[in-house]
């Protein structure tokens, strides 16, 4: 209740700034692409595009099509867009490795990666799994696991995860990788029930790693700040919006969906729009304004990618972070 | 309030009410067992057609397991080189019809030192045979054919997925193989074929029970693999419509059916929204599972079919039976009611009224006779009691026109004698019937001599009366100047014994009275003694001879006495209706109270004594009717206070 009050708040506030000659400016081209294929993830910059709020804020939006095939990091690079989303570990990564680019918004503000073990299987405290086989997925998704690992002194046998859980679900593995959204819901529709399960959410382990953020090329931004800064303007109230009417945003997302040929499960987009506003909006007791990278995360995952040899220098703050919303609330 | 109710109207609630009853268990009871035994015949039938299928989709599944499972085992037990190895898959994909593709897919390393990946694979696209490397495509070694059997150490079937190009849904049957090295058996590759599950889906789609009873496969994540609602398949899990719906308990039955387990269960059909019951059974080679459904109304159709005739025929028949019960409840009620009023009439006096008809020899029949027998009995004693009333009446007539007669003998003025100041003389009669036995009268015999009667003639009624008004005129006759008191009464009795068959006699007391002296000379023949009422005070009974009565022996002789009024006494004369007349407790007024009376009643004037005790008579005797005549007279002297 309150929070739709923020909302809608939030809503009328932006509204009042809207420049009222904005009609008769030309709207600015820009491209943008998620990390990943159409889903609940990235529903806040579909229900923007579809409910006109990108026009609204000056701009003429394009998204491509996200997916395994189309790494994020690398249509930025190449200039292919203007925008994208990323981890933060993969932002920070490729920064220091001398792609110059800024998040210029954190819009997860807690990571949803998590492991997954049945308790069924004797697992119920990080110790249990020692000497356990466990599914981890390649690159970033296997730094906050290793750190687990590390910390808890852990000596495990890794196997590779696909893209499917079905080799946990049928005890090929005793823990496995999972986003809170999707493979961890997926579990609970192939039959698992919550409580036959052990989750570990890395945000509890002193591991959080925000997630999704949103990224261009540092030329970009200091070309047109303006032009960045309404993008995430207009891609916060996207997100706003659908979590004050997810049913309307899962249509929109299903919609993305089928057009891109994704298998599409209402139910399954339902809760990864609820975590999705999770992760977003986390109950925090410092809680900060949607779309904030907070310095102390950055720090986290940098020191944390360093220690895993990831990187060498940890990237300045002050360029890495664009901090649009402060700009957009000036 | 029942009470009041026409009979008509409780035989309609019993006999419906009652049959109702008797319907309503007898159906129900018919029901339950019906419903039973279908839902029994069903479950078994049920299970045979979800038995059959399970079989079919089994024997499918075997018969592909053999193929890789042959191949692994020749790549266990065999050495071949990459030629020969192709040639199996390709000879393997040829002969096989249900087989779409199949491929062998080595550990990095395992079959060539100096390639990395191997996993050669043949398919059937289109009519022909085609070849592909997988490894050129993807990194097979995370793929769940592969690692799934290969972390499992046994054969696997791999979840249902959706062919290339889309539309038909396969799934893999992948085998582990492995190699001796240095005594152990190690894990070499996996050998993989494609099947198309259309056979499957047909097994499964030919399942019709009743008219939209279906079937449905599950695979071991619950993924609905066949169904009749396309969008459902690989699309949702059994569970994820449990969240869709918010259905608990489905969840727990995709629990179970993911598990192995077989079951009978009730279940909401996801096509119809009807309730269904489900049965399903595990596929033991793939650990899928096969649910049946079987829409519950229509199980029970025809038991309903049939009800709602048996209902509507019930209710019919019950309406029938009211009409039935109207109708001779009518028919016993309508002359019943016919009577009834029939009776007013009789009650009201109309005995002519017609009764109505019954034709029926029953028991209304039988009171219709009894009451035409009753009618006319009534009529018959009606007009018989018409006649004798009539006779009765005239007879009364003439009683009463006797009666008249006979109070006009007797002398009824008074006083008597208005100019004779010497003595006063009043009487009175009162007789039970119209015409009475009591009797009295005076007159004089010379200008001194007055003769005064009183008699009271045995029996009551006409011969009374007639013997009566015979010794009244005898003595009359007979009481001539110069003869005494008892040669008149003498004479009278004579006259009386003549002829007298009837043996009816009478008591007489006969006094003459001295005008002059006031001496009374007198016989008693039989009757109550007077009472001698003395002015001085003192009153008593005049107790004579006690001589018999008159009219029984003709040769009787009679005395005469004597007794001296004083002027003022008086002598009070009386018959037995006075001192026999009788209260409700059966007292007699008696002598006694008589003297009593008299005393409180002297001092008026003679009339007034007299009218005084009849008074007191009527107040004794109150309700109690009067059975004998009542006749009283006094004669006072005066003397010549009088003149």
């Amino acid at each position: 209740m309150l929070m739709n009050i923020i909302l809608s708040l939030f809503i009328f506030v932006a509204s009042l700034f809207l420049p009222c000659a904005r009609a008769e400016e030309t709207l600015k081209n820009a491209f943008f692409i998620p990390q990943w294929s159409p889903q609940a993830q990235f529903a806040g910059y579909y229900v923007a595009y579809e409910k006109g709020i990108y026009k609204k804020y000056g701009i003429n939006l394009n998204i491509l099509p996200g997916g395994p095939s189309s790494p994020s990091a690398e249509f930025l690079e190449k200039g292919e867009v203007d925008f994208a989303t990323m981890w933060l570990s993969t932002a920070i990564q490729k920064r220091s490795q001398g792609l110059k680019l800024v998040n210029i918004a954190q819009i997860i503000q807690r990571s949803a990666l998590m492991l997954i073990a049945k308790k069924a299987r004797g697992i119920n405290r990080p110790e249990d799994i020692d000497n356990k086989k466990v599914g981890i997925w390649g690159e970033d998704f296997k730094i906050q696991p290793t750190a687990f690992f590390r910390k808890y002194k852990l000596k495990v046998k890794v196997i590779p995860q696909s893209y499917s859980v079905n080799l946990f679900l049928r005890d090929g593995v005793d823990v496995a990788s999972a986003m809170w959204y999707n493979e961890y819901h997926t579990i609970l529709n192939a039959g698992l029930n919550p409580d036959e399960l052990t989750t570990f959410f890395f945000h509890e382990h002193e591991l959080n790693f925000p997630e999704d953020g949103i990224y261009t090329l540092e030329k970009t931004f200091k070309r047109d700040p303006a032009l960045s800064c309404a993008f995430v303007k207009a891609s916060i109230e996207g997100w706003l919006y659908a979590f004050s009417q997810p049913e309307e945003a899962l249509d929109i997302v299903l919609k993305y969906m089928s057009k891109a040929n994704v298998p599409a499960n209402k139910v399954h987009q339902r809760w990864m729009l609820r975590r999705m506003k999770d992760l977003v909006l986390p109950v925090d007791k410092d809680r900060v304004p949607v779309g904030t990278l907070r310095l102390e995360d950055f720090m986290r995952v940098s020191n944390t990618l360093k220690e895993g040899g990831l990187i060498k220098n940890i990237p300045d703050f002050k360029s890495f972070y664009g901090e649009c919303v402060k700009y957009a609330e000036k | 309030m029942l009470k009041n109710r026409g009979i008509a109207f409780k035989l309609v609630l019993f006999f419906t009410l009652s049959s109702a009853i008797i319907f309503t268990l007898i159906f129900g009871y018919n029901y339950y067992v019906s419903r039973k035994t279908i839902e029994k015949n069903v479950e078994e039938n049920a299970r045979t057609i979800v038995t059959n299928a399970m079989n079919k989709i089994e024997t499918v599944l075997r018969a592909t397991q053999k193929v890789p499972e042959n191949i692994a085992y020749f790549l266990e037990n065999s050495s071949y080189n990459e030629k020969e190895l192709v040639q199996l898959i390709y000879t393997v994909v040829e002969k096989n019809q249900e087989i779409y593709g199949a491929a062998i897919a080595f550990e990095p390393y395992a079959f060539k030192k100096t390639s990395q990946y191997f996993a050669p694979y043949f398919y059937k696209p289109n009519q022909w045979i085609e070849f592909k490397s997988i490894d050129k495509y993807y990194n097979y070694l995370y793929s769940d054919w592969y690692q799934i059997p290969k972390e499992l150490k046994r054969p696997q079937w791999i979840e249902p997925y959706f062919g290339e190009g889309g539309g038909i849904i396969m799934s893999s049957y992948s085998v582990p193989f492995y190699k001796k090295v240095d005594g152990k058996r190690q894990f070499k590759g996996i050998v993989i074929v494609d099947v198309s599950l259309e056979q499957l889906r047909n097994i499964v789609s030919s399942i019709k029970v009743l008219k939209t009873g279906y079937g449905f496969l599950i695979s071991k994540n619950g993924t609905i693999v066949t169904h009749p609602l396309k969008d459902l398949i690989m699309n949702e899990t059994i569970f994820s419509i449990a969240e869709a719906r918010n259905d608990t308990p489905l969840r727990e039955i995709g629990r179970k059916m993911i598990h192995g387990e077989s079951g009978l269960v009730p279940f909401k059909s996801i096509t119809t929204e009807k309730m269904c019951w489900m049965y399903f059974v595990p596929i033991p080679s793939s650990g899928w599972s096969l649910a049946v459904l079987f829409p519950q109304d229509e199980m029970i159709e025809d038991i309903t079919n049939l009800n709602k005739i048996v209902i509507f025929l019930g209710i019919f028949g019950l309406f029938l039976l009211s009409i039935a019960v109207v109708f001779i409840a009518r028919s016993i009620t309508e002359p019943l009611r016919g009577m009834a009023k029939a009776t007013e009439h009789i009650g009201a006096g109309n005995l002519d009224i017609e009764l109505p008809l019954v034709k029926t020899r029953d028991e209304v029949g039988k009171l219709s006779e009894a009451f035409n027998y009753m009618k006319a009995s009534l009529k018959e004693y009606i007009k018989e009691l018409t006649e004798a009333t009539a006779s009765k009446e005239r007879i009364e007539s003439e009683l009463k026109i006797a009666h008249d007669i006979q109070m006009s003998i007797l002398p009824k003025r008074f006083p008597p004698f208005p100019d004779r100041g010497e003595f006063d003389i009043y009487a009175t009669i009162k007789p039970a019937k119209e015409v009475g036995g009591d009797f009295y009268d005076f007159f004089f015999i010379d200008d001194e001599h007055l003769c005064f009667v009183i008699a009271d003639v045995s029996g009551k009624g006409v011969p009374a009366a007639l013997f009566m008004t015979l010794t009244k005129t005898l003595i009359k006759a007979k009481a001539t100047v110069g003869l005494t008191s008892d040669k008149i009464i003498s004479r009278v009795n004579e006259d009386l014994c003549i002829g007298n068959d009837l043996n009816m006699f009478v008591t007489v007391f006969c006094g003459i009275l001295n005008t002059i002296t006031g001496e009374i000379l007198y016989t008693n023949g039989g009757h109550n003694p007077p009472l001698l009422i003395r002015d001085k005070g003192d009153i008593a009974f005049v107790e004579g001879k006690g001589e018999l009565v008159v009219g029984v022996m003709e040769d009787t002789t009679y005395t005469t006495e004597s007794i001296i009024l004083q002027p003022g006494d008086s002598l009070f004369l009386y018959t037995d209706g006075v001192t026999e007349a009788m209260n409700e407790k059966s007292e007699l007024f008696s002598e006694e109270r008589l003297k009593n009376e008299i005393l409180k009643c002297r001092g008026e004037s003679i009339q007034q004594v007299i009218e005084c005790i009849m008074g007191e008579i009527a107040q004794f005797s109150h309700e109690v009717s009067q059975s004998d005549d009542i006749t009283m007279m006094i004669v006072q002297f005066k003397g010549n206070k009088g003149r």
